[in-house]
């Protein structure tokens, strides 16, 4: 039982690791309907980003400062460049452009900061300590706080501010909210910038874990079936998703691992995206659609 | 338009003149030409540009400071494999037929891809050669003329492990009772272990449990949690890439001593251990060469290079880290197999048969390696028609927290069964594919 619950716990808090970046593709699916692909590619870019100008000798907030602006100005640049020419195109375009984006962000992030794997220290031990013998890892509970923030400003932030219900609203009907007099743009370099400081996040956390390399744009991979499972439209269920694959995947990967062969767990959370899509499309938390014949 | 007439004829005629002047006239090149399929961006990048910069620094170094191997120079072309297979065969059939003579051999560091390209190489005459990586039992020279496992492949790399192991624990008979976890990235790469590691515990009387880890092995919770209620004595780690420091990582989580790790020559790089931080202090990695740059052929690539802006790698602090220094091991190596094709085919360019050959026939004794000055950078290497290993051996570091520590000799392998299992093998494969094995003793 000690063994279940240490393999549980350790599952949850995986799990948050995964949300943290999920949370950033659902601001984006909140706001435009699109797969933002390039997710990963803006966490790797944001963490290289970070360590590479604390390595030129800005100090920790400076460089934290920093990065979150570029961060920023590379959401404005994107609006300006990729979304803004794609206004009212099917949502298809816009997918294969953020596909294109990740690309480019790969490329521009090991052309300008180079290829080298990097470390990232972030001063929280990640060792464990013993609640009667389970090992609970120090960093995971204060990946776990983070995530808690970050929900909680950006529910805040769409329930009760403007800028939140226009991108609400945009999310609904593009030229509805536009000739209402909601300016899409806005809302869309508003929601990329957000985004941008998820990946930021996301991306010093994993960094921290991995060593600072290309491999943080894979990680979007883990992302995927909790989106299915939370929703593609609820910070939320980008949580609670996060939460039930990391957990599964870990539980099956240590109880069923050995009668399949081990190394499921990457595969085992699409199989239950998979199941679960059969019985709720949408997801735990996402949006019923309906289509009026 | 009528301007044109007199340009056009006289593009004509001089095209007239100068057809012939290129059949007839034109004298080969006196170039080696060396296909460099690298892998500069992507997941693998980090491993890729030190590896290929080591290399291609070496090459340069022997153009500009000796005029080329006996005055032939070295040319090469570089082509992006990303490490993965789809990009790494259409690298090889690209580059295959370049330079005067073809491509002089291939090295793509990927099993995978050696695995890939491995018949049409034979097919093609041209020899690919899997420093410490590709297929095991293309060691056997009779099945694989043409494929050249050098330095160590890694079933002998498992004996020299577990010889360690025995060593630590204070003898092999001390084995008996133990239990050892092989901790393995689930490709084709980190399964070449298992089967003699299974061997090996039949042998010396240790429990083994084989654990996988899906690619690319950025969250190994499980597996650690598996492992620490197995509790076993040691640890064996084939990893690559971003599945190195977060097992490190994951392995602090689960509070195992580090220094009860020991990881494959794939998986003991300042690119593995730095981003794991405090967590990497004790690991212990086996290694076919030492980080460094006290070795005077590392020192003569900073002098002639660097010092010119010759030099490949852009970062300069890596030069002297583990995997720049096997690069130039390979470098060291390459250039050694043409220049001892040279002494039978003539000091001219050379093709992938004859360099064939050369591979075949490579004796790098001390007293050459000295003369290289690689001392106790690479080990002895004697290649032969029937063994296309040629060395084996391996020695151990272990991490400091800022740097790796040698701390053993070169450990030679249980060549005696690795040698059996290889030939059971590799005759498989000849009777699969309805290969002729050569007769060595007939010069091969």
């Amino acid at each position: 039982m000690q063994f279940f619950l240490e393999v549980l716990i350790g599952g949850l808090l995986s799990g948050v690791m995964y949300s943290l970046v999920a949370l950033g593709f659902v601001l984006i699916f909140k706001a435009s309907g699109v797969f933002n692909f390039a997710q990963g590619a803006m966490v790797l870019f944001a963490a290289l980003t970070f360590v590479s100008l604390e390595e030129r000798g800005l100090p920790r907030w400076g460089a934290l400062l920093a990065s979150l602006a570029i961060m920023l100005g590379l959401a404005l640049v994107i609006e300006r460049v990729v979304l803004r020419p794609l206004v009212n195109q099917p949502a298809i375009s816009l997918l294969m452009a953020t596909i294109g984006l990740t690309f480019c962000l790969e490329g521009l992030a090991q052309g300008v900061w180079g290829s080298v794997v990097k470390g990232l220290d972030l001063g929280i031990p990640d060792v464990p300590f013993d609640v009667k013998g389970v090992l609970v890892s120090q960093f995971d509970l204060f990946a776990a706080a983070i995530a808690g923030f970050l929900v909680a400003v950006l529910a805040l932030f769409f329930q009760y501010t403007r800028v939140g219900r226009a991108l609400r609203a945009v999310a609904d009907d593009h030229q509805a909210a536009l000739s209402l007099g909601i300016p899409l743009q806005t809302v869309w370099a508003v929601v990329w910038a957000a985004a941008g400081a998820v990946a930021l996040v996301a991306g010093l956390l994993w960094g921290s874990r991995l060593g600072v390399q290309f491999a943080l744009s894979v990680i979007t991979l883990k992302a995927l079936p909790v989106l299915i499972l939370g929703g593609f439209t609820s910070i939320a269920g980008a949580i609670v998703g996060g939460l039930l694959v990391g957990a599964s995947e870990k539980l099956a990967e240590v109880y069923l691992g050995p009668v399949l062969g081990g190394g499921i767990e990457n595969w085992f959370p699409y199989v239950l995206a998979l199941l679960f899509l059969l019985v709720r499309p949408e997801g735990l938390f996402g949006e019923k659609h309906i289509d009026r014949v | 338009m009528h301007r044109l007439i007199p340009q056009c004829a006289a593009l004509l005629l001089a095209l007239l003149f100068a057809l012939p002047a290129q059949g007839q006239g034109a004298a080969v090149p006196n170039e080696q030409f060396m296909p460099v399929p690298s892998y500069r961006v992507g997941p693998y990048a980090a491993p890729g540009t030190s590896l290929y910069g080591g290399f291609i620094d070496y090459l340069n170094l022997v153009n500009v400071r000796d005029g080329g191997i006996n005055g032939v120079k070295l040319t090469w072309e570089e082509c992006e494999t990303s490490y993965s297979v789809d990009k790494g065969v259409p690298c090889y059939e690209k580059l295959k037929g370049k330079g005067p003579t073809g491509a002089s051999m291939f090295n793509f560091y990927s099993t995978a891809i050696a695995y890939a390209v491995l018949d049409r190489a034979g097919a093609d005459k041209v020899p690919l050669v899997t420093i410490a990586h590709g297929r095991t039992d293309s060691s056997d020279g009779r099945v694989f003329p043409y494929v050249f496992p050098l330095v160590t492949n890694y079933w002998s790399l498992n004996t020299d492990i577990v010889r360690f192991i025995g060593m630590r624990s204070g003898g092999m008979d001390k084995l008996k009772g133990k239990k050892i976890v092989h901790l393995y990235l689930d490709v084709a790469y980190g399964k070449e272990p298992n089967e003699i590691l299974q061997k090996q515990a039949a042998l010396y009387g240790f429990e083994t449990k084989l654990v996988p880890v899906p690619p690319p092995g950025t969250d190994q919770q499980s597996q650690w949690l598996e492992i620490r209620q197995y509790q076993p004595d040691w640890v064996i780690v084939t990893g690559y890439g971003v599945m190195n420091p977060a097992m490190l990582k994951a392995a602090a989580r689960a509070n195992y001593p580090r220094d009860h790790i020991v990881g494959n020559f794939w998986t003991g790089s300042e690119e593995d251990t730095i981003p794991a931080g405090e967590a990497a202090i004790g690991y212990i990695s086996a290694l076919i060469n030492p980080a460094g740059k006290e070795f005077p052929v590392i020192q003569d690539i900073e002098k002639v290079l660097y010092t010119k802006g010759l030099g490949n790698m852009t970062d300069q602090s890596r030069i002297g880290t583990v995997l720049y220094n096997r690069g130039v091991m390979t470098g060291i190596i390459t250039v050694e197999a043409i220049r001892t094709a040279q002494g039978k085919y003539g000091k001219k360019p050379l093709t992938g048969e004859q360099i064939r050959w050369g591979l075949e026939n490579l004796n790098l004794d001390d007293k050459r390696i000295g003369e290289l000055g690689a001392t106790g950078l690479i080990q002895p290497l004697k290649v032969s028609c029937a063994d296309h290993e040629g060395g084996g051996a391996v020695k151990f570091q272990q991490w400091d927290g800022k740097q790796w520590k040698v701390i053993s000799g070169w450990i030679q392998p249980d060549k005696k069964l690795v040698r059996d299992m290889v030939e059971a093998s590799s005759a498989k494969y000849a009777q699969e594919k309805n290969i002729q094995m050569r007769d060595c003793s007939k010069g091969g």
